[in-house]
């Protein structure tokens, strides 16, 4: 379903595709841990360590 | 084995053709599961990990850009062991004359904390507010708002993570009574001395009073107080660490004594 189509909706031969992936793969990791993931931890107090509304 | 790699084989064994809206759907709560399933451990990698690696480097370079700060620490065993002067006796000043500098803005980072039960190359910055998102999970140690400064009479209140983000008080339960917590600013030290410790609920606010859990009630002694989560890894409750100001000293008469005895036991 999703694999698939991600795949065919790339284009060029296989080698090609296949950096693409990469590239795709790890701009989305990059943005999860540099935005993303911050966002969720203040949000929901995840490791919160002062005294107060914290 | 041998006979999966047969062509007649593996077109037996090969699933009924993927037509069916059923089996659609399957394939993708699959995926999605897939998906779910490399999320939670990204984020476990990012949490337990990465705020480390980014927060150390932030921090570490904050110190070094404060051209005043103590940053010895920072280089302690890469072979340079040149004598450092201690601050002599008669430079170290009573409490009561402590001078206290103006609040800074959000943000600032206007002190430098070591603590030697933590090891000879503990540095970490200390700057103004305690908001997760721009101070703690970026710089480290955060002081709280409208708290006294340090050397103040009243409660010089600090917090920051234990675990994730650089930790700087990954080791807050080791602390004895009597441990030194150094304070360094611009124009002086401040050597706090560890009184006591106490686990509470996060809402435990009158920890950081001037008069630490006794709100309301005048200032009678300079005290410190750091703050961090507690049990580690979680948010449930408080680790609280008191101390109290032994001595004071301007800067440039060497560096207090209690930085090159890390303590043994």
């Amino acid at each position: 379903m999703i694999f698939p189509a991600v795949w065919n909706a790339l284009p060029g031969p296989r080698w090609v595709r296949a950096i693409l992936l990469t590239a795709l793969l790890a701009a989305a990791v990059w943005t999860l841990f540099e935005y993303v993931f911050p966002w969720v931890s203040v949000t929901f107090g995840i490791q919160d360590q002062s005294v107060g509304d914290g | 084995m041998e006979t999966l790699a047969g062509p007649d084989a593996t077109s037996s064994a090969a699933p009924a053709p993927a037509s069916g809206r059923g089996h659609r759907v399957l394939a993708l709560v699959g995926e999605l599961m897939i998906i779910a399933g490399a999320l939670l451990g990204l984020y476990v990698v990012w949490q337990l990990f990465y705020t480390d690696v980014e927060a150390n480097n932030t921090q570490k370079q904050v110190v070094e850009e404060l051209d005043w700060a103590y940053t010895a620490p920072i280089t302690a065993g890469s072979g340079s062991s040149d004598e450092q002067a201690t601050i002599p006796n008669e430079l170290k000043l009573g409490p009561d004359t402590a001078p206290v500098m103006a609040e800074p803005k959000n943000g600032t980072t206007f002190a430098t904390f070591y603590v030697p039960r933590w090891g000879a190359d503990y540095v970490k910055p200390i700057s103004e507010g305690v908001d997760r998102h721009t101070i703690l999970d970026r710089l480290g140690i955060g002081h709280y708002p409208h708290t006294g400064m340090p050397g103040e009479k009243g409660n010089f209140a600090i917090s920051a993570h234990r675990t994730t983000y650089g930790k700087p008080f990954n080791r807050i339960a080791e602390l004895k009574s009597g441990d030194s917590l150094v304070v360094q600013t611009e124009e002086a030290w401040y050597v706090y001395k560890v009184t006591s410790h106490d686990i509470v609920r996060p809402t435990q606010v009158e920890v950081i009073a001037p008069v630490p859990n006794d709100p309301g009630a005048e200032p009678d002694n300079h005290y410190i107080t750091l703050t961090s989560c507690h049990p580690m890894y979680s948010a449930a409750e408080r680790f609280v660490v008191w101390g109290e100001l032994e001595y004071w000293s301007p800067v440039g008469n060497g560096i207090p004594e209690e930085l090159l005895e890390v303590p043994e036991s």
